[in-house]
């Protein structure tokens, strides 16, 4: 296959793709139904959605942390666990997940410790990831030692160790305060810009959607399915300016009014989060 | 001298309650059989320290019970919370068997592992320090190794890991300060099954033949030196735990204290 053919086949591929939940008693409950989405390779692309539409659970069935009741999810051209086996991508979630006991530069190092890969190439992957995020200083510090959004940015240079083609992202900056979590968009922005990733984005938050994506996936509830893609516009490389600018405007209007067409929010919205958060600590045992 | 200075109002209330003893004992005539003053324990301790009841060999043989049974027990502990966290269905077996044998007052098996391991023998009283410190060491570890966060399993399912991997890199630095909590409490348990091991026979030069015999001869000064002895070998076991987590686990909340960025 040559270099043109693989950039025109999409890097994530899922076709009518199912998702139910067992309930207690035997009931299920359908969280993702009639999922059709490709994502070209290099694309910036967010979910975004009322709660309980199901955007973790989609990006986790991408990850293969989680399989599809029905449909297919194929990323980089192979079934998503083969992908997974691969480790064709890396993820971030909400909270940064660093192991308390390792150093800043350990943690980065964790990935490449379970491939075996040689001490010296290791090392300067390593330093290389940290000084993507901007953070070498701090290779000796121990998490508890960061600010939030300096964790998290740890959190995304571990995910980048394996060069994965993919970087899944959930909700990366819900728990980080509104300077913070811009200052991060932009960050996020340049890291993806430099590396030509491509990014599968989940968040709650319109702004960070518009500012941040090529498109954004739009999302409801009962059950959870896409309603509309919006296409976004804005010439790149964006900044402070781009924020500012009338067009931005239009297009967060443009998936504010999108998301309003979809919102149906109702009690079933907190039940599927709660099962979303039962099956992932069914995984302890 | 910060440290003496942190230190110090420590070191205060521990001279002044001394002092405070000693002069309570003088002041209203206390009999030395009811409480003696410190002034004549420390006196009882330097008359038996190598010569009459020989305290400095008997703690030594005490210590290497009490060290022995906490080695033993933590070893057992430690392969049975492994075994346990591998394979749940064990869980069901184990831990009900566990909480019942935990409920049943260990020492009174005394005079039995007198009989089993020989009286005149340290195994007896290893025995009996093994039996006490296995039980906190398992349910800590097993506590360490299966409290790992469901993001923390499913970042490393995410990096393909396997599940040798997951124990090795998540599980067992999860479950190491969980480990040394259990050792903390095990020292001191150690050194209970060790002295009440010796109260019914064994080693002529042991703590707790110090302690029955010159109790029973009413040398209680005597009995007071031991039972500070005691004390000094039960503080230096935890001391010496609580070395090894500065060393082992420096990110830790218990330890990290003021320490900043």
């Amino acid at each position: 296959m040559t270099a043109d053919q693989m950039s025109d086949q999409p890097v994530v591929s899922l076709a009518g793709v199912e998702k139910d939940f067992a309930l207690s008693g035997g009931a299920t409950m359908t969280a993702l139904t009639g999922i059709d989405l490709d994502l070209r390779r290099g694309e910036f692309v967010s979910l975004i959605g009322p709660s309980g539409c199901g955007k973790s659970t989609l990006l986790r069935l991408i990850g293969d942390l989680t399989q599809p009741t029905a449909g297919s999810v194929s990323v980089n051209g192979k079934p998503a666990p083969q992908a997974r086996l691969d480790r064709d991508y890396g993820m971030v979630f909400q909270a940064p997940v660093l192991f308390d006991w390792r150093t800043v530069e350990e943690n980065v190092r964790l990935p490449l410790e379970l491939t075996g890969q040689e001490r010296r190439a290791r090392d300067a992957r390593v330093a290389e990831m940290l000084e993507l995020v901007e953070l070498p200083d701090f290779a000796r510090h121990y998490p508890y030692q960061l600010s939030g959004g300096m964790q998290q940015r740890v959190a995304i240079a571990r995910a980048l160790t394996f060069s994965p083609a993919i970087l899944l992202m959930d909700e990366p900056f819900g728990a980080l305060d509104e300077m913070t979590r811009e200052r991060m968009n932009s960050e996020v922005l340049r890291i993806w810009e430099q590396t030509g990733i491509t990014v599968v984005f989940v968040t709650h938050s319109i702004p960070e959607a518009v500012f941040l994506s090529s498109r954004v996936v739009v999302m409801s509830a009962r059950p959870g399915r896409i309603t509309q893609i919006v296409d976004i516009d804005l010439p790149r490389p964006r900044g402070l300016e781009t924020r500012e600018s009338r067009h931005y405007f239009e297009m967060v209007t443009k998936v504010r009014e999108a998301l309003r067409g979809s919102e149906e929010s109702g009690a079933s919205d907190e039940l599927l989060a709660s099962v979303e958060r039962a099956e992932a600590e069914g995984l302890i045992g | 001298m910060a440290l003496l200075r942190h230190n110090a109002p420590a070191i205060v209330v521990f001279v002044g309650g001394i002092a405070l003893w000693e002069a309570t004992i003088r002041g209203l005539s206390i009999r030395a059989f009811i409480l003696p003053a410190p002034s004549s324990i420390a006196r009882a301790l330097g008359e038996n320290w190598t010569a009459g009841y020989q305290i400095l060999p008997a703690a030594q043989a005490t210590l290497q019970e009490a060290g022995g049974g906490l080695i033993a027990g933590a070893l057992l502990g430690l392969v049975v919370a492994f075994a346990v966290a591998r394979y749940p269905s064990a869980r069901d077996i184990v831990l009900p068997m566990g909480i019942a044998v935990n409920a049943i007052p260990i020492v009174a098996f005394a005079p039995l592992a007198n009989q089993w391991f020989g009286s005149q023998s340290v195994y007896s009283k290893m025995a009996i320090s093994a039996a006490l410190v296995f039980f906190p060491i398992m349910i800590n570890v097993l506590r360490g190794l299966t409290s790992v966060s469901a993001s923390s399993v499913e970042l490393m399912r995410s990096y393909a890991a396997g599940e040798m991997a997951v124990l090795v890199k998540l599980r067992v630095p999860n479950a190491l300060p969980f480990f040394l909590t259990g050792l903390k409490i095990g020292t001191t348990l150690s050194l209970i099954g060790a002295v009440v091991g010796e109260y019914f026979g064994g080693l002529n030069v042991a703590l707790g033949r110090v302690v029955v015999e010159s109790a029973s001869t009413l040398s209680f000064e005597v009995t007071w030196a031991a039972i500070v002895v005691v004390s000094v070998v039960g503080i230096a076991m935890y001391l010496a735990v609580l070395a090894a987590e500065r060393v082992l686990i420096p990110w830790h909340p218990s330890v990290r204290g003021e320490r900043v960025a």
